[in-house]
């Protein structure tokens, strides 16, 4: 192979710098701290489904509900863990428990760097005064 | 073979930087737009559609217009046209880009594009456009890849590239029949709802299209060693001529149609244009510039001796493309909404940014014709590489 | 390049077109309501058929109980207030003169009471709707079960078509973001994005929780009745069957749902509330 020498470094080089997040933060950084959820204000102690099961699919729960209440006409929701009927609505079910979304569902989202855009529209229910 | 592109004299990179000059002033006002929403253009709730869709109405005939050297080269063996068929298929891959830029620009959701697809809609004109639109697309990058990848080679094109040119000939006439029927079916815009919406795009396509052809064909002479052949010329001066014809031959039926029997549903829009209502008259003045265009147009066209004359030729081919342009790129979309079906005159006329994305997106057109075109003249040779 | 890659190239380049092609015909074949969608959609003979009658009578020239109707509905809505903006405002309901309202009719010396009066205009949510049929992503359609055109504003890709198709003027586009021109939207009804269209629902939400349209709360004296067409008993097929009314724009063979009744206001009898007839459908609970 011609240039060998050059090569060899340039593809050595390139991995290094392709991997460096992965290789600087576990020499750097200290462990970022989980972000902690606040409960619901109003002491509710039950979600629509159980809290492992929202945590994986509130997002495919809302797509859900929205394809249901927009598309199908349905609104009422039963639960599969607690058999309990909900109005398929973000800001009146979910945020009627969740009421504080900064401390609430940005914790995560901002988080994780994720942008849902379900708030362009759904509007947050007023802080009671 | 693309790699032709990147090499070029001083000529070339400084016509290549200028358009990408224009392309970057469009992209930022797009950006600005995507920020700010559409509110920044001139459109309001009774014109909701400008100057981007007139834009996109108009190129989708001259991407259409390929068909006029495909179908009696390939259908009739008119040897002629055989060194010109390449630069009409190249051509309508701009067009057609160009028509797809213009259209997501115009969106309100231009993420959600992909929705066409996802959730096709057989009864909505616009999706078969968008399938029309993109299937043509495909079909003119394939054809113009095999058959210039065949000829650098020295390879005649392989056999089963035939019947996917005979297919874009039908294809062709499709995308701008749909694009037609996107305003002809249309019972809340009186102005569009005729019969002859279709034949007028063809007719329009067919004379606007060869005339650009002919002009590029003209340019590309200059800059290079590349001849279409008089016969070629000729042939085309012809198709324009009759083409034009015909298209003012329907704006004139269409006409009697509307005065003659005075609906004033139907006359409105036609005296908005060209007479201006309740004081708004932006059009007025475009419209019979167009109409003089027209018939200089007609008089040099239809008259052999300057038909056969390129420098009358060139001036009557840019009098079609203007004429054609304001008929079509300016006037019949935003006239079908004035007066509004609650009979309001609304004003519109497109903002300053409105005109820089157009403009953007004209010259990222006219980018891709120059870069496609620099690839096939020096596959066949008519390019030699400028030393230094 | 050698044989085997440009073959290579070929399949992928067929499998592709060929996936892409096939999802989107099971898409279109799978996606429910489309077989049922024709051109010329009959009404269907079961389900309800809900319908408006505005009756002109009850309205006076000053427009204050229309400029109720209109509040109610912008403020259940979280409808934003433009001001003298026309160029971008948004309304789902308002109020036109009547003869500009009905112009194809060309009145000429007409009758007085209804010269210039304000008259309220919405989606006529018609039976055979253009705009559900030019929609390209059925973010726009006509429920069949009930006859209202909904919005599905998480679908709509902002090519307003839909609003193109519209011989009424019934719909309107978000140029701009809505938001700053919201004093205080509320969290009942989500408000929408720039680059979106929006019109009347018909309220399907409230009449989802079993009340009736905001404008139609906003009267107090039946001046808007809303009901189920289909159902012989109701309140606005009796309307109907007792008074002239007519629709905007008909021999366009949209079949609108919005019915004007257009009477000499002196018709107008006081009548005690009617004796409730057991099983009818008296209040129309829809």
């Amino acid at each position: 192979m011609h240039d060998a020498a050059k090569i060899v470094g340039g593809l050595v080089l390139f991995a290094a710098v392709m991997t460096s997040p992965f290789w600087y933060n576990a020499l750097t950084a200290a462990p970022a701290a989980a972000p902690a959820l606040d409960p619901p204000p109003n002491g509710s102690k039950e979600c629509v489904e159980p809290r492992a099961y929202m945590r994986a699919n509130h997002m495919d729960l809302l797509n859900e509900w929205r394809d249901l209440v927009v598309r199908a006409g349905e609104r009422s929701y039963v639960s599969t863990a607690n058999g309990r009927a909900f109005d398929m609505s973000l800001s009146r079910t979910c945020l009627d428990c969740h009421s504080n979304k900064a401390d609430f569902c940005d914790r995560c989202h901002t988080f994780m760097a994720v942008d849902p855009p379900c708030w362009d529209c759904h509007v947050e229910p007023k802080e009671a005064p | 073979m693309f790699e032709k592109a990147l090499s070029g004299g001083r000529r070339y990179w400084a016509w290549i930087v200028s358009l990408l000059v224009v392309i970057g002033v469009g992209a930022a006002c797009w950006y600005w737009q995507l920020s700010e929403g559409l509110a920044i253009t001139g459109l309001s709730r009774d014109v909701v559609w400008g100057f981007y869709i007139a834009q996109f109405t108009f190129l989708v005939g001259v991407a259409a217009s390929a068909v006029m050297v495909v179908l009696p080269y390939y259908l009739h063996d008119y040897r002629a046209f055989g060194k010109i068929t390449i630069l009409g298929e190249l051509l309508a891959i701009a067009a057609v880009i160009m028509c797809m830029l213009f259209i997501f620009v115009d969106m309100g959701m231009p993420a959600r594009i992909l929705n066409i697809f996802l959730h096709p809609t057989p009864s909505s004109m616009m999706f078969w456009d968008a399938v029309a639109l993109g299937g043509y697309l495909v079909l003119n990058i394939v054809i113009s890849r095999v058959t210039l990848g065949a000829e650098r080679r020295g390879d005649p094109p392989p056999h089963w590239i035939k019947p996917i040119i005979i297919l874009s000939i039908p294809w062709a006439i499709s995308i701008h029949t749909v694009t037609a029927f996107l305003y002809a079916g249309l019972a809340a815009r009186p102005f569009w709802l005729t019969a002859i919406m279709a034949p007028r795009f063809l007719a329009s396509a067919f004379a606007s299209g060869p005339a650009l052809l002919i002009l590029l064909a003209l340019v590309v002479r200059k800059v290079s060693d590349f001849d279409p052949g008089r016969q070629a010329i000729r042939a085309l001066a012809t198709i324009v001529t009759y083409a034009m014809v015909a298209n003012v031959f329907f704006v004139a039926v269409e006409l009697f149609t509307a005065l003659y029997s005075g609906i004033p549903e139907h006359v409105s829009h036609f005296a908005y244009l060209f007479m201006g209502l309740d004081g708004e008259a932006t059009l007025a003045p475009w419209m019979w510039t167009s109409a003089v265009l027209a018939v200089v147009a007609l008089v040099l066209l239809l008259n052999p001796g300057s038909r056969s004359s390129e420098a009358s030729l060139v001036v009557a081919c840019v009098a079609v493309f203007a004429s054609l342009w304001i008929d079509k790129g300016l006037a019949m979309v935003v006239a079908g909404f004035v007066p509004s079906p609650l009979g309001r005159v609304v004003h519109y006329s497109p903002t300053t940014p409105e005109l820089a994305i157009g403009l953007g997106i004209w010259a990222a057109g006219l980018l891709v014709v120059t870069v496609l075109f620099k690839i096939a003249l020096e596959v066949r040779g008519h390019l030699r590489p400028r030393s230094r | 390049m050698d044989a085997s890659r440009r073959g290579f190239l070929k399949i992928a380049g067929l499998s592709l077109v060929g996936a892409a092609g096939g999802s989107t015909l099971v898409a279109a074949i799978g996606e429910p309501g489309m077989a049922a969608e024709s051109l010329t959609a009959d009404p269907p003979a079961s389900g309800r058929r809900l319908a408006m009658v505005i009756d002109l009578r009850k309205f006076g020239h000053d427009g204050e109980l229309v400029e109720r109707c209109i509040r109610a509905c912008h403020r259940a809505h979280n409808v934003p207030d433009f001001g003298a903006d026309r160029k971008n405002e948004i309304k789902w309901v308002w109020a036109e003169d009547f003869e500009l309202i009905f112009r194809d009719e060309e009145f000429r010396y007409l009758r007085r009471d209804l010269q210039g009066k304000p008259t309220l205009l919405l989606c006529n949510h018609c039976d055979n709707p253009p705009c559900t049929r030019v929609c390209p992503t059925k973010a726009t359609w006509r429920r069949p079960a009930d006859g209202i055109v909904m919005m599905d504003w998480h679908r709509c890709i902002g090519c307003r078509y839909c609003i193109v198709a519209c011989p009424y003027g019934s719909r309107s586009f978000n140029w701009a973001d809505p938001r700053p021109h919201l004093e205080s939207p509320h969290a009942d009804f989500p408000t929408r994005t720039r680059g979106v269209v929006e019109k009347c629902t018909f309220c399907e939400e409230r009449l989802a929780r079993g009340g009736q349209p905001a404008c139609v709360e906003a009267c107090a004296d039946d001046e808007i009745v809303f009901g189920d067409l289909n159902d012989p008993g109701s309140k606005v097929r009796r309307l109907l069957a007792e008074h002239l009314a007519i629709r905007r724009k008909p021999g366009l063979g949209t079949r609108p749902e919005v019915y004007y009744i257009v009477e000499d206001p002196r018709t107008l009898v006081e009548t005690a509330p009617a004796a409730v007839v057991p099983g009818a459908a008296e209040n129309d609970h829809v």
